[in-house]
């Protein structure tokens, strides 16, 4: 990697993904704890009490160190992508702003409640403010996708020449999405997964230590059942964004999926090997090795066991078929050469509108809203630059979803025994307790499902920073690769050099379980 | 509702941010002092006191950015990718603060206590000092050249800045005296605090005393420096979108011919001293932050409005006058700005529940 643009994506996916090991953890575990003290607040029981505060003190050390790597995030959209920031500021600023003033503080203030105030506040007074937390973290996370949502479909804006940036038209437009609600729920419940398999996991340790084990079997049940909400929830509104994605995306689909050329009832590769020569256009196999389910595809995209999905070789040459019916959109080649007329026309413009000249500015604006829907391709030289990396995206979709298909099976296995066979958990075989041992081994395959997924959604939407408007290096600010370089060395160490101490911590914090708190 | 207000209005709630923002650094002044000579008892107790305040510093760092990202994006672009160096520091201290107070005392912090009280003290220097620099430059301007119409160019990025990114500013005595005066501001409302948190241990209230004092000899020439600064200091008046000219005493003149302003300030200032000498007269004296607080968030409100109001850039660039910003040039829509106005009228709601959260732990 040697541009500043590699470097600053670098930077960001690195703050990303940090970012999103521990806010998944801080959403699921949030409403975990709030059932906890719920159950608490009914029964007046001091074991659940203990319960709830065992996990509540996870959840705090867990908390700091997601609040520490999303200002980052917030920040780097101004000192790494400083185009972005002015080009679509008006727009992507605004759903910032409302999740700081609403959810963020709403957050942190009861964050404060939740972790001190047991003394302070009454017993309902400190569950208020423990179902706050966990809302308030919720609400954050629905402002953060809204705008997430938006880069990958802008949608209520116009461009205005005159101000040389999209501004915003339809707040609501915005707001919901029907990418954005679907993006928000499968992201949310994906969370609830993840907390109900790290509950489960820490709890397991202590079946197979042997020491509070009534406290392992209570958290495992209300871990489990969140646990296992989400993933049911989280595979419907996969299903739903797979829709979306069809609709909105289709070169991610056709990346996620290793797809060059498309059929009338395109098959679902269930897992395969990507032949790393396969280009859009040579003759190689896509595949070096599938295992497929016929017309899968097609009813995952479109609802239709024979529909037509595009490949990145249809989509780059402009065909796509509905109902039997080849739909020609605009080739990709065409694109570019379109995006570029829309930015000699945004130049021409500039021009005429510094030298006074009004029927000068009113024609260039006539072209460039003519072609303007294809800006973003402008700042490509070649179609290459505007396919993203199908390997991987397939690969991180793949391993998302097949271990989204594990962790239902071990989820609702876990909950089943957790009620009707507790005996279960504890059996074992050939010396070896069976439960925590798969306990213990979903947690890090759950942090990985969520990484792979995060991995799609951003990998697959790339050359871009907002769809089919502004690519990531038209995107960028004013600095030299070194400057990005030398920051992302710093914040790559400052991040595991925390995620170490939290874990270290963490750990010592579970060996004293509960009864020490 | 006219455009011209909506913007105005914008820049009302960015001062009103800022203001509060500076009182909250409070917790930043307390972390500059971790590191001084006292007995271990005696830090401890203190930094319990800052333990659960730090969040709300943050998060008011986070809305204040946030609102000047939905509000002014120019400013957001310009600023931030340009003064790339100051903003990462800042940040930097903002993260390792972040873990620092749930990790310095817990098992397994790989670091030791130690090591994460030099973070506390370090985000307790960088961020009064640059964050103090980074306003100043609204007054004495940034290197910076804006040409929106580069982002139809491949390659192209709409504002340049030169080589050292921001850190060059650091090289201007005038911004390092701001930033210092924000340190030492921050480190006496941190003895308010103290002074308000404990009351029954004298020895804390003695140490606080003598430190509150030691701040204020350093804080008030500073202030009246940067004071001195502004009043003599000429600016520039806003002609047109792009059009600027040299006004001698310009901020002299925003200042004293305002009359809400010139109250602002002068109430503010009179708050600020007020709350310092009463604390340091009375031993038993327990509001001093509240009064120098309140002091604080007026005289910073009333900086913004000179530095923004009155046909003045408040972003002005010393490389190429017309690539200045103003709360008109630099502002989010009309559409968006009116949608956000909408939003922020329940920004009381959210202070109301802050404050009852407040002085229910206060209490």
């Amino acid at each position: 990697m040697e541009s500043v643009v590699d470097w600053s994506r670098a930077q960001f996916a690195l703050t990303a993904c940090y970012h999103w090991m521990f806010v998944p953890l801080t959403l699921g575990l949030g409403i975990i704890v709030a059932l906890f003290e719920t159950i608490y607040y009914r029964t007046r029981n001091q074991e659940w009490l203990k319960i709830c505060q065992f996990w509540a003190m996870l959840f705090g050390v867990n908390f700091a160190i997601g609040v520490a790597t999303g200002i980052i995030l917030e920040f780097e959209f101004g000192t790494n992508w400083s185009n972005y920031s002015w080009f679509v500021g008006d727009i992507f600023g605004a759903p910032l702003a409302i999740e700081g003033i609403f959810a963020f503080f709403c957050e942190s203030t009861f964050f404060a409640v939740m972790m001190f105030g047991w003394k302070k506040f009454s017993a309902g007074q400190h569950l208020a403010a423990t179902w706050l937390t966990a809302i308030g973290a919720t609400f954050s996370a629905w402002w953060i996708l809204v705008a997430n949502s938006w880069m990958q479909y802008p949608v209520g804006m116009e461009f205005s020449p005159e101000q040389m940036r999209n501004v915003m038209t339809d707040f609501w437009a915005v707001a919901f999405s029907p990418v954005a609600v679907n993006k928000f729920l499968h992201t949310v419940q994906a969370a609830w997964c993840l907390g109900g398999v790290f509950v489960l996991g820490v709890s397991s340790w202590y079946l197979l230590k042997g020491h509070n084990q009534e406290f392992a079997l209570k958290s495992i049940k209300v871990g489990g059942i969140v646990g296992t909400i989400g993933i049911l929830m989280s595979m419907l509104t996969g299903d739903g964004a797979a829709v979306q994605v069809t609709k909105t995306q289709p070169m991610k689909l056709a990346a996620m999926e290793g797809l060059y050329e498309g059929q009338e009832g395109t098959p679902l590769i269930g897992f395969g090997i990507v032949n790393p020569d396969k280009r859009y256009d040579n003759d190689e196999e896509a595949m070096l090795f599938e295992i497929s389910i016929p017309k899968g595809l097609s009813l995952l995209g479109r609802h239709d066991l024979n529909a037509f999905i595009p490949g990145v070789k249809d989509i780059v040459e402009g065909k796509d078929m509905i109902d039997g019916e080849v739909i020609n959109t605009v080739p990709y080649a065409e694109r570019i050469e379109r995006g570029k007329m829309a930015q000699t026309a945004l130049r021409q413009y500039s021009s005429a509108r510094k030298s006074g000249d009004k029927q000068g500015m009113q024609q260039a604006e006539e072209k460039l809203r003519e072609h303007y829907p294809f800006f973003g391709y402008g700042y490509f030289e070649s179609v290459d630059e505007a396919i993203p990396n199908v390997p991987a995206v397939f690969y991180m979709f793949h391993i998302m979803v097949i271990l989204g298909g594990y962790l239902l099976v071990y989820l609702c296995f876990s909950l089943f025994m957790a009620y009707r066979k507790p005996q279960w958990l504890t059996v074992r075989w050939k010396g070896i307790m069976l439960f925590p041992a798969v306990a213990l081994l979903s947690i890090p395959l759950v942090w990985i499902c969520h990484q792979c997924g995060w991995g799609v959604a951003e990998m697959g939407r790339q050359p871009w920073t907002i769809q089919d408007i502004l690519p990531v290096q038209a995107a960028i600010s004013s600095l030299e690769s070194s400057q990005v370089m030398l920051t992302f060395c710093l914040f790559a160490l400052l991040f595991t050099v925390l995620l170490i101490a939290e874990v270290g911590i963490m750990i010592k914090q579970i060996k004293k379980g509960p009864a020490q708190e | 509702m006219s455009y011209e207000f909506l913007q105005e209005y914008w820049w009302f709630l960015i001062s009103l941010l800022g203001g509060c923002l500076v009182f909250l650094l409070f917790v930043q002044g307390a972390q500059s002092m971790f590191l001084q000579p006292m007995s271990e008892a005696q830090r401890e107790r203190m930094v319990d006191t800052v333990a659960h305040r730090w969040e709300l510093t943050f998060t008011t760092l986070v809305v204040f950015g946030g609102a000047f990202f939905a509000s002014f994006p120019l400013f957001y672009s310009t600023s931030f990718g340009g003064a790339y160096w100051v903003w990462m520091l800042i940040l930097f201290g903002f993260v390792v603060q972040a873990v620092s107070y749930k990790y310095r005392r817990a098992e397994g912090n790989l670091l030791g206590r130690k090591t994460y009280d030099f973070f506390l003290f370090l985000n307790g220097i960088l961020a009064p000092v640059l964050l103090g620099g980074a306003v100043s430059t609204f007054f004495f301007g940034s290197d910076f050249t804006i040409e929106k119409s580069l982002i139809a160019h491949d390659g192209g990025v709409i504002s340049q800045w030169g080589p050292l990114h921001g850190l060059e500013v650091l090289a201007d005595w005038r911004v390092v005296v701001f930033g210092l005066m924000v340190l030492f501001l921050s480190r006496i409302l941190a003895n308010l605090w103290y002074l308000n948190q404990i009351s029954d241990d004298l020895d804390i209230r003695a140490w606080n005393r003598r430190q509150l004092l030691i701040n204020a000899i350093f804080f008030v020439p500073l202030f009246l420096v940067v004071v001195g600064l502004l009043v003599l200091s000429d600016g520039y008046e806003t002609m047109g979108e792009h059009q600027f000219r040299i006004v001698e005493n310009k901020y002299f003149h925003n200042l004293f011919g305002n009359i809400i302003c010139l109250v602002f300030f002068l109430v503010g200032v009179v708050n600020v001293l007020n709350g310092i000498i009463m604390s340091l007269i009375r031993h038993d004296a327990r509001f001093g932050i509240w009064v120098t607080g309140l002091g604080t968030i007026m005289v910073v409100m009333s900086l913004f409005w000179v530095a923004g109001y009155f046909n003045t850039p408040y972003y002005p660039s010393a490389t190429d006058l017309s690539s200045s910003l103003t709360i008109y040039n630099s502002s989010s829509s009309e559409f968006t700005l009116q949608a956000m106005s909408v939003v922020s009228l329940f920004i009381p709601f959210v202070l109301a529940y802050i404050v009852w959260v407040w002085r229910k732990f206060t209490k």
